[in-house]
């Protein structure tokens, strides 16, 4: 029992692409998508799991789970080798794909939930006091009883994310859980997932392109760049790595020249002078003194605060390791 | 032993409720069976023209031509009520349920057979079912208990043999994505093959649909152990008791075809 979560060493996965070179001749060309990944999560652990378009995120989470089988290297998931151990290891994990549908299209949530009870041989009393659970904490009393098909993105994923749950799994792999959700339902789903580790020590690991899911989810980033391990470790750290800089928006009464304010850089000025940008390193400053700067020079009518972007911070990170 | 019946239970759970499902819109269903006892009645179309030039064909008479076509017609609308709908891999493909399938406890195949019940065949197999009912008599077949233990044999592994080209041609779509009418040519090629005596054929298509493609055990074999006729040189009359066996090696090898095939979308395989 006391295996890691997750324990993968040198893990290398090649597809073979055949590209077309004239009428009949291809070329075959072998592209690496994850390149010698090594990585090793805790149980408990709540870890995000990020990096471009392409880096290998979803290649990693499909050899993590038993889709697919590694080139070279070894994945222990719950302490098995996945693929040779799929059914064992689809009764210990939990797998939500934003953008892909596990549940019955044209049936009602509640019919959904009901056959993947069965296909796991869950006991009558025990998956219905977890559907009763589920559907409590994520809302969905209301709407159990509608067809799929008919539910808003918000309510189909937090289906999706009880789909996944219905069987009590000890690893919770998410892949894009809030990509298209309005911030009211991330910021939901969010609280549960917060709520379900919590409460049942749920192991968490997502890829996310939201700064916000890492920020309220996970204690600690994995940042995968070209299928290899580019940074490991907490947010802030991150953050300090590549000097990722928070930007202030002011919207102004008045327009005014532009400002120049210590601590901070004027990135940008719009709406001739009315709104400026103005970005600060947060281990340096704070949002409040730059505040205060501007206050000095002009009169704030509404302001905001940028985070930084998840890409922009990976990029730069990318930026620099190549440096 | 336990895991086996909890499968089962799980298997039975899903196709109760897409046989549910197809039966919630009862005007549209019937629409489907009514389209396919249409394809039913085409097919045996092409009986009635053959026998208006000619009384008989490939040594049968009509009525046990007749017999011929309902035994194979009923194997594969069967079939294709089982596991036709297996053919719709590279769909599953695409929108990603062949991953979902793979994240859930129970085989790939097994998921993807008992994904979907395709309820309409049966107006294909009640058309064939019919014609078996008013065929046998006329073709002078005695009821008996040998009769009906040939005739069961037949249809069972009739259905085992389609069933098997089934997931044999599924199997191959995991190789050719788009592959679909390639490997309908497989089933549908298969079924048409046995829907006629195989005595029409050059000797070596008919040995080919009988010992490579056993098209001819589904039917054609066994009408001849049932009416008493000798077939063709190397084809005796006592092989149409063999249509379940027939049906093993062709599972063994769709089942190994289905295996290579899931290694090479995991990347197991070289």
């Amino acid at each position: 029992m006391s295996a890691p979560a997750l324990e993968v060493q040198d893990l290398v996965r090649e597809y073979v692409l055949r590209v077309r070179r004239g009428r009949f001749r291809r070329q075959r060309r072998v592209v690496r998508a994850v390149d010698g990944l090594s990585l090793r999560v805790e149980r408990g652990e709540s870890v995000g799991f990020i990096g471009a378009n392409g880096a290998g995120k979803s290649t990693t989470v499909k050899l993590l789970t038993g889709i697919l089988v590694p080139t070279s290297g070894t994945v222990r998931t719950c302490g098995l080798d996945p693929a040779p151990n799929r059914r064992d290891l689809a009764r210990r994990i939990g797998v939500v794909f934003g953008q892909r549908s596990q549940l019955w299209w044209d049936l009602p949530l509640a019919e959904s939930f009901r056959l993947l009870a069965a296909i796991h041989g869950l006991p009558g009393a025990r998956w219905r006091a977890r559907r009763d659970e589920l559907a409590d904490r994520l809302d969905m009393d209301a709407f159990l009883g509608t067809p799929v098909r008919q539910l808003s993105l918000g309510q189909r994923m937090r289906g999706e994310v009880a789909a996944a749950l219905l069987h009590s799994p000890e690893l919770l792999l998410l892949d894009e859980p809030t990509i298209g959700l309005d911030v009211l339902s991330s910021e939901r789903l969010r609280r549960f997932l917060r709520s379900e580790r919590e409460a049942h020590g749920t192991t968490l690991l997502l890829t996310t392109h939201d700064m916000g899911d890492v920020q309220r989810l996970c204690d600690r980033v994995l940042v995968v760049d070209s299928g290899r391990l580019a940074y490991d470790g907490d947010l802030p750290g991150l953050a300090r790595r590549v000097g990722a800089r928070r930007v202030l928006v002011v919207d102004l009464r008045e327009p005014v020249p532009p400002l120049h304010v210590p601590g901070a850089d004027l990135v940008a000025v719009e709406a001739e002078g009315l709104r400026q940008r103005l970005a600060f390193d947060p281990t340096a400053t704070t949002a409040a003194e730059v505040l205060a700067g501007v206050s000095r020079l002009a009169e704030v009518r509404d302001l905001s605060v940028e985070e930084p972007d998840v890409a922009d911070v990976v990029r730069q990170l990318y930026a620099s390791a190549r440096r | 032993m336990a895991e086996r019946r909890a499968d089962l239970a799980a298997y039975r759970a899903v196709l109760a409720s897409r046989a549910r499902a197809q039966l919630t819109y009862r005007t549209s269903f019937a629409a489907d069976v009514l389209a396919n006892v249409g394809v039913g009645i085409s097919e045996l179309a092409t009986v009635y023209v053959v026998f208006w030039r000619v009384d008989t064909l490939g040594g049968l008479d009509v009525w046990s031509a007749c017999l011929v076509f309902a035994l194979a017609n009923l194997a594969f609308a069967l079939a294709d009520l089982l596991v036709g709908h297996v053919d719709e891999l590279p769909r599953h493909v695409r929108e990603g349920t062949l991953d979902a399938f793979l994240l859930r406890p129970l085989p790939l195949l097994g998921q993807l057979a008992t994904s979907e019940v395709s309820l309409r065949r049966l107006g294909r197999a009640g058309v064939a079912l019919a014609v078996l009912v008013v065929a046998l008599p006329r073709a002078g077949v005695e009821p008996s208990a040998a009769t009906l233990a040939l005739l069961g044999g037949s249809v069972l592994g009739g259905t085992a043999v389609f069933c098997a080209l089934f997931v044999a041609a599924g199997a191959l779509q995991f190789w050719l994505l788009e592959g679909r009418e390639a490997a309908n040519s497989f089933t549908y090629g298969g079924a048409n093959a046995a829907q006629h005596p195989a005595s029409l054929y050059p000797g070596p298509l008919r040995w080919v649909f009988t010992y490579v493609v056993p098209a001819s055990f589904v039917a054609y074999l066994p009408v001849l152990a049932l009416t008493g006729r000798t077939g063709p040189a190397g084809l005796p009359s006592w092989l149409g008791w063999c249509t379940p066996l027939a049906a093993v090696p062709v599972w063994a090898a769709a089942l190994l075809l289905w295996r290579a095939g899931v290694r090479r979308y995991t990347g197991a395989g070289s």
